[in-house]
């Protein structure tokens, strides 16, 4: 069987990030990037079921400007064959995103996408479920645990009520909740060695698709912030500012 | 034209986020129809229907629909929305898991778990972990929207009439299989509508050790949170999971325990009206948003803080 794992390149997690003040966006320049979390928990399970011999090829997957070969490249490292980079340098709503990949899914032919179940930058929880639709395939989304079968895979789901266990027929579709495995580093020979691994480059126009985005960002603010609170000396004088100041208990 | 919301239940009771979803959607237009998808879901037409805000209920009653499959659930929704220009849901695990396939079927860039309604056309979304809000406009003829709950107040439940229409099902693909639901089952108020949440972290250093938690929840009448340390230490489980990948919580007191407070875990928390920070490291994150910030040996302080609320007696529930 053959995955393909689609990785998207974001601010790091750890970077507080920082409003431009003309309302235009975030600062990304010197900005700290890195692989989206849940997308690397993909990559994991992936190279988990090449591993486990069920699985003969991974091919990893990111969509972006140049850079977004970094990702990519960790991909590669941690265990993927083979990458491909569609090269885009404009923002792509996730609706754009899901038709590029159904493109490589039918050139590419995986019998199972995996993706990180959110981007932590646009926080929109889509592009997993969208590709699903165009491709009629079944999903399995925020999966926390994955069974592989002859012709299926069993799948449990974290939902807000606990846990949903699932059988979706392959091809399928499995968008990855970070709880689903710890991703592993890569070694310094494994990084050398991805260096000379396959890496496909296509250009995002050259696929015929209609990739406009329909969804116009008038402006990005900060926030409003939080006053400033104080510290409480001890116990009692916290519950005496609960029941008095705030009158919340 | 008319608003088309999905219903969230468990065909026997509504569930409580779809009432806030059913106040933002008539923000963005006062015709609010509800569609309720399910198996001898009945109950939940009839408790809808007496819903002033909504105008109108659709109800398919069909084993197909029993357990929300999206591969069942989507082209339904898909279908009826011919009739509208605005389908909503609530951003949870159930409107974050069908909807993207409704917009792919319909062609339509989804705006996802939207905090305000500007316009019919224009809403205020967080992004980046809440650290931003974006103001966009939707350009899409029809619109696949996804609410953020806890951003609305609920709907009223009681005097209105809706009328109640049947509807067919349509034909499903047959790829997916629902297997069991393991619900977390508590007799402590659930998480996203809690008035009162307290929430332990890593500091917390056991699971045994969130009997402190509960010990001052059961007191508060409050529902037990978690960070996401917490849950993947296997301290407790993900259901309780507050932040960026949990679940977003607003109620009028959050007491934080033993949590730092990454950036992920204050985008679940901070739009909380009181926050109480308890943790012995008096640089943490968590300060800084924090009302009162205790700082102290959680160990120590959670028994006085017991026996102090054990010493009041108006406790409001």
């Amino acid at each position: 069987m053959k995955i393909l794992v689609a990785v998207k390149r974001v601010i790091d997690y750890n970077v507080q990030i920082r409003v431009k003040e003309d309302g235009s966006g975030v600062h990304t320049d010197n900005v700290k990037m890195s692989t989206n979390p849940p997308d690397d928990n993909a990559v994991e399970e992936s190279v988990k079921l090449k591993e486990s011999g069920k699985v003969k090829e991974v091919v990893a997957i990111s969509i972006g400007e140049d850079k977004a070969q970094e990702s990519i490249r960790k991909a590669l490292a941690v265990g993927a064959d083979k990458g491909i980079h569609v090269k885009i340098d404009n923002y792509v709503e996730p609706l754009g995103i899901a038709k590029i990949l159904k493109k490589i899914v039918e050139k590419e032919k995986p019998d199972m996408v995996f993706l990180g179940k959110q981007a932590i930058d646009d926080d929109c929880n889509q592009t997993g479920q969208m590709l699903a639709a165009m491709l009629n395939w079944p999903q399995a989304t925020f999966s926390s645990k994955v069974n592989l079968k002859d012709k299926s895979l069993e799948i449990v789901r974290e939902i807000d009520e606990g846990l949903e266990t699932i059988e979706v027929n392959l091809p399928a579709i499995v968008t990855c909740d970070l709880r689903l495995n710890e991703p592993r580093f890569a070694s310094l020979p494994n990084i050398m060695k991805a260096k000379k691994k396959p890496m496909e480059q296509l250009n995002a126009k050259d696929l015929g698709l209609d990739l406009t985005n329909r969804i116009q960002q008038l402006k990005v603010e900060e926030p409003p912030k939080r006053k400033a609170g104080i510290k409480v000396a001890n116990v009692a004088e916290l519950v005496s500012k609960l029941k008095n100041e705030a009158k919340v208990i | 034209m008319s608003v088309l919301l999905v219903a969230e239940h468990d065909n026997s009771k509504l569930k409580p986020f779809t009432l806030n979803a059913i106040t933002a959607a008539s923000k963005i237009d006062g015709d609010v129809h509800v569609l309720v998808a399910g198996a001898g879901c009945d109950n939940v037409s009839k408790e809808i229907a007496s819903i002033p805000l909504v105008k109108k209920v659709l109800v398919c009653d069909s084993q197909n629909y029993q357990n929300y499959l999206p591969e069942n659930l989507a082209p339904l929704v898909a279908k009826i929305s011919e009739k509208y220009d605005h389908i909503v849901a609530s951003a949870n695990t159930f409107g974050k898991n069908f909807m993207p396939r409704v917009a792919a079927a319909l062609d339509v860039s989804q705006v996802s778990d939207i905090i305000k309604v500007d316009s019919p056309d224009t809403f205020v979304r967080p992004i980046y972990a809440g650290n931003a809000f974006a103001t966009v406009k939707s350009n899409d003829k029809k619109k696949c929207i996804t609410i953020r709950p806890t951003s609305f107040e609920p709907a009223e439940k009681a005097g209105g009439s809706a009328q109640i229409e049947k509807i067919d099902a349509v034909e499903i693909p047959n790829s997916s299989k629902f297997i069991k639901r393991e619900e977390t089952k508590s007799e402590r108020p659930e998480l996203g509508t809690a008035r009162i949440v307290v929430s332990g972290g890593r500091g917390l250093e056991s699971g045994e050790n969130f009997k402190l938690i509960n010990d001052i929840a059961d007191k508060l009448n409050a529902a037990v949170g978690a960070s996401r340390a917490a849950v993947d230490a296997g301290y407790i489980s993900n259901d309780h999971q507050v932040g960026q990948t949990g679940k977003v919580v607003v109620p009028d007191l959050y007491i934080a325990v033993g949590i730092s407070g990454a950036i992920q875990h204050l985008a679940g928390m901070k739009e909380s009206k009181i926050i109480v920070a308890i943790n012995k490291d008096g640089e943490a994150p968590i300060f800084s948003v924090a009302d009162y910030g205790l700082e102290a040996d959680l160990f120590k302080a959670l028994p006085e803080f017991l026996a102090e609320l054990n010493k009041l007696n108006t406790i409001q529930k």
